[in-house]
């Protein structure tokens, strides 16, 4: 038997609804790898990040994290991810080095108020890093949400199409964050509908729906 | 992890000031609610003094579970919730974080306005004093346990109603002793065993609440 994958899914059924999204889905993904999720709209792309995130009970099988259930780790497989939704988990009334550094406290390290400041300068947000965030436009929201994986040490991201509202520049820096995390032995699980070629040849493809397609 | 706890307050506090026109409403409607029985009743003293401290209970009660809401929605709809319950610290620490926050931003207004409404209705030094002891241990209990039904109804339609209707009932021993204790004092009896049970009361749910509320909002995400 081959050694096993740092996270693993093991015969993953989801039902949301009455619909079910996926069934008897297994794959898994080492350390040093992409894995690009592929699917039609509603084919449970974000179904299933959500379960690997361990916010959505799967109907049945399996998520392992170095061969332990999700369920049971819980905390500890929490501080190995890093999950990136729809939704930015920005708040507009604070500015982004608030937000930056309040995510970074949840995450369990903290960072310096300069510290923030110089990931931000990075992620292309020099000049508004201190306004409130509801004030700054999609792309720039979505940045600040970024600016967390600059921050963060975790292993794994799980990216929900992280690639929206964003413009060429950032889409290019995005990916060599990203690049970055994986030669350094991380894991990257996304959603795109872009087309990601050039995030290496670490890249694993999983398509969903092709079933019911 | 208490560095957590104290950096979700400050968020909870510093998002707070900066909206400050959620925090009066809830004020306000306490006012307004308590200041409606002497309109109402009419101006008899003696009346009044009767139904003062049930009157001026109710009306926080009603406050705070209108600001109850709050809560949670917000960060629901902006997807920070998610990502507090996919940090490493124990969810039920960060509810009660954002909890104390949240009493802080309307309850402990209640507390403060209460002394003012409550001579309005001629209620003795002992008497205000006791209602002022038995609102700041009854209030917070009020959040605690509200917590868990604003968690309970997180992103459904018809929430708020729903929500009264499930904390409401949860909410009746609180109000018995609170206002059972402004009462015993007025009347020369002493307070002192009314407000233990609302102390008694207040700590349990400290320590139960938030896992229950860190439960439900697990479901409300998933």
């Amino acid at each position: 038997m081959t050694e096993q994958p740092a996270l693993e899914v093991d015969k993953l059924c989801c039902v949301r609804g009455d619909r079910e999204l996926f069934r008897d889905l297994s794959f898994g993904v080492d350390r040093g790898e992409v894995l690009h999720l592929k699917g039609h709209n509603g084919s449970g792309k974000t179904t299933l990040l959500r379960a690997l995130a361990g916010l959505l009970l799967p109907e049945d099988g399996a998520i392992r994290w170095r061969g332990e259930s999700i369920r049971s780790l819980r905390e500890d497989y929490a501080r190995h991810l890093l999950y990136l939704g729809h939704l930015n988990a920005i708040k507009g009334d604070l500015s982004a080095v608030e937000n930056l550094r309040i995510s970074a406290i949840l995450d369990g390290f903290e960072i310096t108020e300069d510290r923030a400041w110089s990931i931000l300068g990075e992620i292309g947000l020099s000049g508004h890093e201190d306004l409130p965030t509801k004030h700054l436009s999609q792309g720039q929201k979505r940045r600040v949400a970024l600016a967390r994986l600059l921050a963060n040490q975790a292993t794994v991201w799980i990216l929900d199409e992280p690639f929206t509202a964003l413009d060429v520049a950032a889409v290019q820096m995005l990916q060599d964050v990203i690049q970055r995390h994986v030669a350094g032995g991380g894991i990257a699980i996304i959603t795109t509908h872009q087309e990601v070629a050039m995030l290496g040849d670490q890249t694993r493809t999983v398509v969903l729906g092709r079933h019911h397609a | 992890m208490l560095e957590a706890l104290i950096w979700i307050i400050r968020r909870d506090l510093t998002i707070a000031m900066r909206r400050r026109a959620d925090i009066f409403t809830t004020l306000i409607f306490f006012v307004i609610v308590v200041s409606l029985f002497p309109l109402g009743i009419g101006p008899e003293l003696d009346t009044l003094r009767l139904i003062a401290p049930g009157v001026v209970w109710v009306g926080a009660l009603l406050a705070s579970m209108l600001a109850l809401e709050q809560i949670f929605s917000a960060d629901h709809r902006d997807g920070t919730l998610e990502q507090m319950l996919l940090t490493p610290q124990p969810v039920s620490l960060l509810v009660v974080g954002k909890v104390l926050a949240h009493w802080l931003v309307t309850g402990l207004p209640l507390v403060v306005m209460a002394p003012l409404l409550g001579l309005q209705y001629d209620l003795s030094w002992p008497g205000l004093q006791a209602l002022v002891l038995s609102l700041l241990l009854g209030t917070p209990a009020l959040s605690l346990i509200g917590a868990i039904g604003a968690a309970l109804t997180l992103g459904l339609r018809s929430g708020g109603v729903l929500l009264a209707l499930l904390v409401l009932p949860l909410y009746i021993p609180v109000l018995i002793f609170g206002a059972g204790a402004v009462e015993a004092t007025v009347s020369g009896l002493g307070g002192q065993s009314h407000l233990a049970m609302l102390a008694a009361i207040l700590v349990g749910s400290l320590v139960l609440a938030p896992v229950a509320t860190a439960a439900a909002l697990r479901v409300a995400e998933d």
